[in-house]
């Protein structure tokens, strides 16, 4: 058994307390609980194999419906190749015989993308010289491939092994997501990528890209090229063009993860009138316009045809099912203030209740989506305001205070829900907060079964007010990890900070390893501490 | 200065425009330059620079004046929109309001690697901070690699050869500093925070009792036997060779009396010397025998304000570090402290290793080392601050977003004039020296929603 050098309380082992260590650990089984998130059932032993980088394999079963040329599984048996042996670890004379993972695929998705249905379930065996990894879908091999990842340890002189172990495993929720968002800031498209590598590494399956909101619109429209020349902080150096979209996109697909792009309206669309002229409504002082301008004018039709044309682009080259309308913080005093949108109000019947103009909006852009085949995800907001809620498919929970008396309100309501209030992690301090966003427990509510399946997933929130590149990857990792837990695995097992501190904080020193920028969660240190500024 | 910009090519032919700033001429108007020397409390840190046309002058008494005039012309650098370089003409005359402007950092509660730390100081350079604190060593691990007494690290670092300062780091990190004009002061800690101390260096620590069996634990160093005293006048010995500087920081603070009142030895110690129950003149005792052991290093000494608070006697040139409690407290404080005529040193207000969502940046901007009730002959006793970055929560991972730019606010307020608080103000100047720090490398995290039109490419 060994004695990882790198755990948070770990001493660098005294020669002469090998032997009696030894012996003590045989009995304390280790290596699966250096699995993070934990797998849903697992039984290890102490008995382990040795690896040998010269001579280890992956391979596909003979069973497997997915063989060599799948793009997914190929790229991700060279990437997991070099977690497995770091470049940096000691290359040693190593006469361990050969070790094959086989990986066996249920069905061929290899060249589609990962969707809300997708099946993450595998299942893992690792015997001396052999290791078995069957899953159904390519996304579920992804996922196992990650765990069989962090079976793989370094003794004291730095041979690796690998213990026996069983492994059946699979997602608690299926939509287990992080928001980044790219308007308050923007953030080049290396720490987009990197976030999604780390994310993969935490098994998180949805990238939440905020893309444009007030401050800037990086998002560069071949429809309207004008909002992002206009509307974001640089026209060349602060947009992200179709390729990078692109790039983004596809180094998600690799890693099974989804990306949901967010278009929130009507609020939050300051930077879209920059481009876009009469988008956005004029505020008035008495009678005439002010110069200023509030949220989106819901009283023109030439604000829908505009916005049937911008989603329809956006779907185009946007793959996945859903996609985020946002409709979250409106302030109705510029619209109240527009005379001609209180004559709109008028025409419609909705008098002077503001939130009734709102709905008819959402609702406009929600039938523009779902015209082209998309699930519409919005703000808890849009649920809150309006009565008729038919339109609605899937609620996003954001606001701080009684959150689960806002997801019973939506399960009873029997709209799907992603959980997000419990966990901004925008908000930096107090540092050893982890704990925080361990301990959400997303389905204690009063409701039904059925009900409680309507809670689809949660998501990390990582605002950009006062986050960019300098500094995202230390606020958003290992803590986040601590919601990717609670979002995968078993809550029983999974309910005490005590036990999961210590694996978490070898998980952090994990991602160090894999070059991932994690702060610290308390006093310590890791073995190979990170080496940047 | 000039950033990314590649070589012009061949710029002999060129005839210099007309309009052009060629040459930045520095010169040293003292016969001494101290150029050889190492940046002192007492350095002269003052220039004038005059940016005319064809050539613009930098004067200044001293190699450190000169240094922070350098990093002065390079901010009055901007690009115009078609990328060009310029400057406008411009006349300053600079000095520093307070001489010690210092920065804190924690290599004990985590390891900090020495990349790291040198970037920081550069960092500190390009915002006239001059000293760094280093809290080298504490609790939780002693990575300081002593050469009279090896054990020290072998057994108190997180990893013996991995998690340690060697000499050669120790003198690196030295001779980067100089060369930016920043003074280096260790901190060695005692007689609390100590715990790593005690893995190699047996019999230093206090055996704590349960009842009259030693409980196996350890407290403070032990303050009753010689060889404490021996081992303090071997390793400040050590020290003082290693560390050019004229200060050491010999810690005080946080003294926990628990463990000396439950050992027996020590209750005798007590009755011997008269001291009663207060385990005050205790401390007083122990630390009044280091200052003695330093003062015959030829060091002086800050202590943290525990010890003055605990009414150790004290010599006249002590610095006292004034750190804890509310504005009140500390301003109540440094009244106390300066009324009783010692140096003084402010970090209360500047504690980053504190943090919040927001602009907390504001708070830290405001505070003023000299907003105290006292009279002017006080307020002239205090020297200047330190922002600390105490290592429980930060290693090398989130060091710099967490320091900067927060720590340009603290440099702002003991640089420049007292009547400079406009904060609107300072907060596009801050803007644009936090975009300065990005461009040139450094992960400063960002004041607000905003862009440089350089962002940081470093992840």
């Amino acid at each position: 058994m060994f004695i990882p050098a790198y755990s948070h309380s770990g001493r660098h082992v005294r020669p002469n307390y090998n032997v009696l260590l030894l012996i003590i650990l045989q009995f304390v089984p280790r290596t699966v609980e250096g699995v993070w998130p934990l797998p849903q059932t697992f039984t290890s032993s102490t008995e382990r194999y040795p690896l040998n980088p010269q001579a280890f394999y992956f391979g596909y079963g003979s069973q497997s419906a997915v063989r060599e040329g799948c793009s997914v599984l190929d790229a991700a048996f060279t990437r997991y190749f070099s977690l497995i042996f770091p470049a940096n670890g000691i290359l040693r004379f190593n006469q361990a015989g050969p070790f094959t993972v086989e990986v066996s695929v249920g069905h061929d998705d290899c060249e589609g993308y990962p969707g809300e249905d997708s099946s993450e379930k595998y299942s893992l065996s690792v015997s001396a010289g052999h290791a078995s990894l069957k899953a159904e879908t390519v996304w579920g091999a992804l996922r196992g491939l990650e765990t069989f990842s962090q079976l793989v340890y370094q003794d004291d002189s730095g041979s690796y092994f690998v213990n026996k172990t069983e492994i059946e495993d699979f997602p608690r929720f299926q939509f287990r997501g992080i928001l980044l968002d790219t308007s308050r800031h923007y953030l080049p498209v290396q720490a987009i990528l990197k976030t999604l590598d780390a994310m993969a590494y935490s098994k998180f399956n949805v990238f939440h890209w905020h893309i444009v909101d007030d401050p800037s619109f990086p998002y560069q429209s071949w429809t309207f090229p004008d909002l992002s020349s206009k509307g974001a902080f640089h026209p060349v150096t602060h947009i992200y063009t179709q390729s990078d979209v692109r790039r983004v996109i596809s180094h998600a697909r690799m890693r099974g993860i989804r990306v949901l792009p967010e278009f929130d309206s009507p609020g939050h669309t300051a930077s879209w009138g920059k481009g876009q002229s009469n988008l956005l409504t004029p505020c008035y002082k008495g009678s005439t316009p002010t110069g200023t301008f509030g949220p989106v004018n819901p009283a023109l039709p030439s604000t829908y045809h505009f916005m049937m044309k911008l989603f329809k682009e956006v779907s185009s080259v946007f793959p996945d099912s859903y996609i985020h309308l946002g409709g979250d913080e409106v302030n109705f005093s510029c619209w109240k203030s527009n005379p001609d949108v209180r004559a709109f109000m008028h025409k419609m019947g909705f008098g002077v209740d503001f939130t009734k103009l709102e709905a008819f909006y959402m609702e406009s852009i929600v039938n523009i989506t779902s015209a082209l085949n998309k699930t519409s995800i919005v703000w808890q907001d849009v649920f809150d305001y309006h009565e008729r809620r038919r339109f609605l498919s899937v609620v996003e929970v954001w606001k701080a205070g009684c959150y689960l008396c806002e997801v019973r309100k939506v399960a009873k309501a029997g709209l799907r829900i992603i959980l997000a209030a419990p966990w901004y992690l925008d908000q930096p301090g107090p540092t050893h907060n982890w704990a925080r966003y361990y301990t959400v427990w997303p389905l204690a509510f009063k409701g039904t079964e059925e009900q409680k399946k309507l809670v689809i997933g949660g998501e990390v929130c990582m605002w950009g007010e006062y986050v960019d590149a300098t500094n995202l990857s230390p606020r958003l990792w290992p803590r986040a990890s601590a919601a990717a837990e609670r979002l995968w695995s078993d809550e029983k097992q999974t309910s005490s900070v005590e036990k999961a501190s210590p694996r978490l904080m070898d998980f952090r020193c994990k991602l160090l390893r894999r070059g991932i920028q994690a702060e610290p969660l308390d006093v310590g240190h890791c073995q190979h501490e990170y080496q940047g500024i | 200065m000039f950033g990314s910009a590649k070589k012009q090519g061949p710029t002999k032919n060129r005839r210099a425009d007309l309009s052009e700033l060629t040459e930045l001429q520095v010169w040293i108007t003292s016969p001494d330059s101290e150029c050889d020397g190492y940046p002192a409390l007492t350095s002269d840190e003052s220039y004038e620079l005059s940016v005319d046309q064809p050539v613009a002058v930098l004067k200044a008494p001293k190699v450190w004046g000169a240094l922070h005039g350098l990093e002065t012309f390079s901010q009055l650098l901007y690009e115009d929109e078609f990328g060009a370089k310029n400057i406008n003409s411009t006349m300053i005359s600079d000095f520093p309001r307070f001489p010690h402007r210092g920065i804190l950092l924690d290599s004990s509660r985590h390891f900090l690697p020495i990349k790291v730390i040198l970037a920081n100081l550069e960092t500190m350079a390009w915002n006239k901070f001059n000293v760094f604190h280093w809290h080298i060593v504490d609790d939780q691990s002693f990575p300081y690699l002593s050469r009279t007494f090896p054990q020290l690290s072998q057994q108190g670092a997180y990893h013996p050869y991995t998690h340690v300062y060697t000499p050669a780091d120790v003198k690196m990190v030295i001779e980067f500093a100089r060369l930016r004009g920043i003074r280096v002061v260790p901190e060695f800690d005692t007689p609390g925070h100590t715990q790593s101390w005690g893995k190699g260096q047996k019999d230093l620590l206090t055996p704590c009792y349960t009842g009259s069996k030693p409980s196996g634990t350890f407290g403070p160093v032990n303050p009753i036997l010689n060889t404490t005293y021996d081992f303090m006048t071997q390793f400040f010995k050590e020290i003082s060779t290693v560390f050019p500087d004229g200060y050491v920081h010999l810690g005080g603070d946080e003294v926990d009396f628990t463990c000396w009142k439950s050992n027996p030895d020590i209750q005798k110690f007590m009755e011997q010397q008269g001291f009663g129950q207060d385990y005050k003149k205790l401390e007083s005792f122990y630390i009044q025998k280091l200052l003695d052991i330093v003062t015959t290093t030829k060091k002086g000494y800050t202590i943290w304000q525990e010890v003055f608070d605990n009414g150790v006697k004290l010599k006249p040139d002590t610095i006292i570090h004034v750190w804890k409690g509310n504005k009140q407290q500390y301003q109540n404080e440094m009244a106390n402290v300066t009324s009783s005529g010692y140096n003084t040193l402010l970090s209360t207000p500047w504690y980053l290793n504190r943090i919040s969502y927001g602009q907390d940046w504001q708070g830290v901007y405001r505070a003023d080392p000299q907003d105290f009730e006292g009279t002017e002959d006080q307020k002239k006793l205090v020297i200047g601050g330190e922002a600390c970055l105490w290592g429980e929560y930060v290693d090398a991972t989130n060091l710099t977003p967490r320091l900067w730019p927060r720590a340009s606010a603290v440099a702002e307020r003991l640089w420049s004039s007292k009547d400079v608080t406009d904060i609107d103000d300072a907060f596009n100047r801050l803007s644009v020296h936090r975009c300065r720090m990005v461009a040139r490398g450094i992960p400063a995290e960002p004041l607000f929603s905003s862009f440089c039109p350089r962002e940081y490419k470093g992840i």
